[in-house]
C-alpha cells in the first residue's frame, strides 16, 4: 500500500503486511543501488505488527516505478544466486570421488 | 543515513586501516556497507552495485557437503542479501512437524502437554514440497501424515525407553472415531469418520509406495515403569519456523565474514615465534629466510576466530598485526534437520525470497 501525495509522486512511504527484516532490508539495499534514489529507508513501526514501512525519495521519478525496478533487480539477483549455487554444488558433487554404492 | 540499522548486531568492531579499497571506504564496522550509491559521488568514486557487476564478481564455492550439512563461501554479495538468505532458512521454509497429538491413554509420568511438545520437535524425514498447508481445511492426504505410537510396559518386567522409531506410520490417516460416531448405531452403512478424511492411502501415492515416511531415529521420548502405557496418534501438518521452531528445516544456518590477518610490520625471531605461540588456532606460521633468521606468516587466516589473543600484550602488538574481515566474503554454514539437503534448503530459501519480491511488484501494478 502506498502513502504518497496526490501532486508529487517522487515520495513516498510503502506499507507492506506479512514483512520484516528480511525483506524490507533487502529492498533498501537494492534501492540504494539505484542513483535515482535520494534517500530510502526502512522501519518497522511496532514489534507486534506484521509489518513494515519503506520510504522512497526520488530524483523524480514516480517512487512506485523505482520501488518496482529495486524488485525487479533483486530478484534477478537472487536467480544469478541460485543458478551460480545449483552450478557449484554440481561441480564439487562431481568433483568428489565416487562412493562405494551399496549394492543389495 | 538510513534508519535501518537496528538489526545489525555489532560486536567490537575491528578499525581497517587501508587495505582493498580506498582506506576511507574500509572506516566502517562490521557489517556495515556504504549505503547510498552517490555517496562518494563528489570525490569521483562510482559506488553503486549495478546488476552486470554483480553478476561479474559473483562467486561460490563449496567447502564441504555432506547430507545434512554443508559449508559453502559466497563471495561479492552484499550483506542485506547474505542475511536475508539466513534468516528464510531459519523461519521461513516449510517443514512437516507433529502438530496434533491424539491421547487416547497415558499412564506415564510424562504429562500429556509435555508429550506433545516433544512429539513436536522430532524431525520427520519426508520432503515438505509433496504437501500442502492444510490452513483450516479438514486433514487429508495431502496436508496431514499420520503417525501412530502404542508401548506398553509389561506388569512385572525392567523400565523401558520409548524412542521415536516407535512413531509408525499409518498412511491410511487416523484411527480413532470422532466422539460423535461412538454414540451412532454401530450397524450404519457408510465408513466411520474419523479424526482424518484420506480419501485414498498415503502409500498408494506414487511418492509414497515404495518410500515409507519416518522419523528422526533414537530420540527418547518417554520412559514407562512397570505397568505404564502410551498409546497416542501424532498428525503431522506443514508449517514455518516463524510460527514454531519445530518447523525450522535447519538446525542453524549461519555465516561469518573471512577473516583478514595482516601483518604490519615484519616480525622476526623471537617476536615471531611468540607470535605463533599467541595463537590458539594456528593462524600464523614462520618461514626461514636465509641467515638463520626467521620471519613469521599468516598461513591460515580462515582459521582465525578473531579471538585478538594475537594483539594482547602491549602497544607493539597492536601495530604489529591488523585483524579485518572481508566484508563481502561470507561463509556460509547450513545444518539440516533432514527433511530436505542442506543444497536444496538453500535453493528453496532463495525461491522465497523471488516470491516475495514478485508479491511486492504484483501490489504495486
Amino acid at each position: 500500500m502506498e502513502h504518497g501525495s496526490f501532486s508529487d509522486h517522487s515520495k513516498s512511504t510503502f506499507s507492506l503486511t506479512d514483512e520484516d527484516h528480511t525483506m524490507a532490508n533487502a529492498v533498501r539495499f537494492s534501492l540504494n543501488q539505484d542513483p535515482r534514489v535520494t534517500f530510502s529507508g526502512y522501519s518497522i513501526p511496532h514489534p507486534s505488527d506484521n509489518k513494515v514501512n519503506i520510504r522512497i525519495q526520488t530524483t523524480g521519478d514516480p517512487a512506485a516505478d523505482v520501488l518496482k525496478d529495486a524488485c525487479q533487480d533483486l530478484m534477478r539477483m537472487c536467480q544469478h544466486v541460485r543458478s551460480t549455487f545449483d552450478k557449484a554444488v554440481a561441480d564439487f558433487k562431481m568433483s568428489q570421488p565416487v562412493k562405494s554404492m551399496n549394492i543389495d | 543515513m538510513s534508519e535501518s540499522t537496528s538489526e545489525t548486531e555489532s560486536e567490537s568492531s575491528v578499525e581497517a586501516k587501508g587495505g582493498g579499497g580506498p582506506g576511507w571506504l574500509e572506516k566502517l564496522s562490521d557489517t556495515d556497507t556504504i549505503q547510498y550509491s552517490g555517496a562518494y559521488a563528489t570525490s569521483g568514486v562510482d559506488n553503486s552495485v549495478r546488476l552486470d557487476n554483480f553478476c561479474d564478481d559473483f562467486k561460490v564455492e563449496v567447502i564441504r557437503l555432506t547430507e545434512e550439512e554443508m559449508e559453502f563461501d559466497m563471495i561479492g554479495i552484499d550483506p542485506a542479501l547474505a542475511n536475508a538468505f539466513r534468516r528464510i532458512l531459519i523461519s521461513e521454509v516449510s517443514t512437516m512437524a507433529i502438530e496434533r497429538v491424539l491421547i487416547a491413554n497415558n499412564t506415564s509420568v510424562v504429562q500429556d502437554e509435555v508429550l506433545a511438545h516433544r512429539l513436536g520437535l522430532i524431525p520427520i524425514q519426508v520432503d515438505p514440497r509433496l504437501f500442502e498447508f492444510a490452513g483450516n481445511n479438514t486433514p487429508n492426504e495431502k496436508n496431514t501424515i499420520v503417525f501412530k505410537l502404542h508401548v506398553r510396559c509389561k506388569q512385572n518386567g525392567q523400565r523401558i525407553a520409548v524412542k521415536s522409531n516407535e512413531l509408525k506410520w499409518s498412511p491410511n490417516g487416523s484411527e480413532f472415531l470422532l466422539s460423535s460416531e461412538d454414540s451412532k448405531s454401530a450397524g450404519s452403512s457408510s465408513k466411520p469418520r474419523t479424526y482424518t478424511s484420506f480419501t485414498c492411502s498415503q502409500d498408494s501415492l506414487s511418492e509414497f509406495s515404495n518410500n515409507a515416511i519416518s522419523v528422526m531415529e533414537n530420540i527418547l521420548i518417554a520412559k514407562l515403569g512397570p505397568g505404564q502405557e502410551i498409546e497416542l496418534e501424532a498428525h503431522a501438518v506443514k508449517g514455518i519456523g516463524k510460527t514454531h521452531a519445530k518447523w525450522s528445516p535447519v538446525a542453524t544456518a549461519w555465516y561469518r565474514m573471512l577473516p583478514e590477518v595482516v601483518l604490519l610490520e615484519e616480525v622476526e625471531d623471537e617476536a615471531a615465534e611468540e607470535l605463533k605461540a599467541k595463537c590458539p588456532v594456528g593462524v600464523f606460521d614462520i618461514e626461514d629466510i636465509g641467515k638463520g633468521k626467521k620471519r613469521a606468516t599468516v598461513a591460515r587466516p580462515r582459521a582465525c576466530t578473531l579471538c585478538r589473543e594475537c594483539i594482547r600484550g602491549g602497544k607493539q602488538w597492536e601495530d604489529r598485526v591488523s585483524l579485518r574481515r572481508l566484508k563481502n566474503h561470507f561463509i556460509f554454514t547450513i545444518e539440516s534437520t533432514g527433511s530436505l539437503p542442506p543444497e536444496v534448503l538453500f535453493t528453496e530459501a532463495v525461491k522465497i525470497l523471488e516470491d516475495k519480491c514478485e508479491r511486492v511488484i504484483a501490489d504495486l501494478s
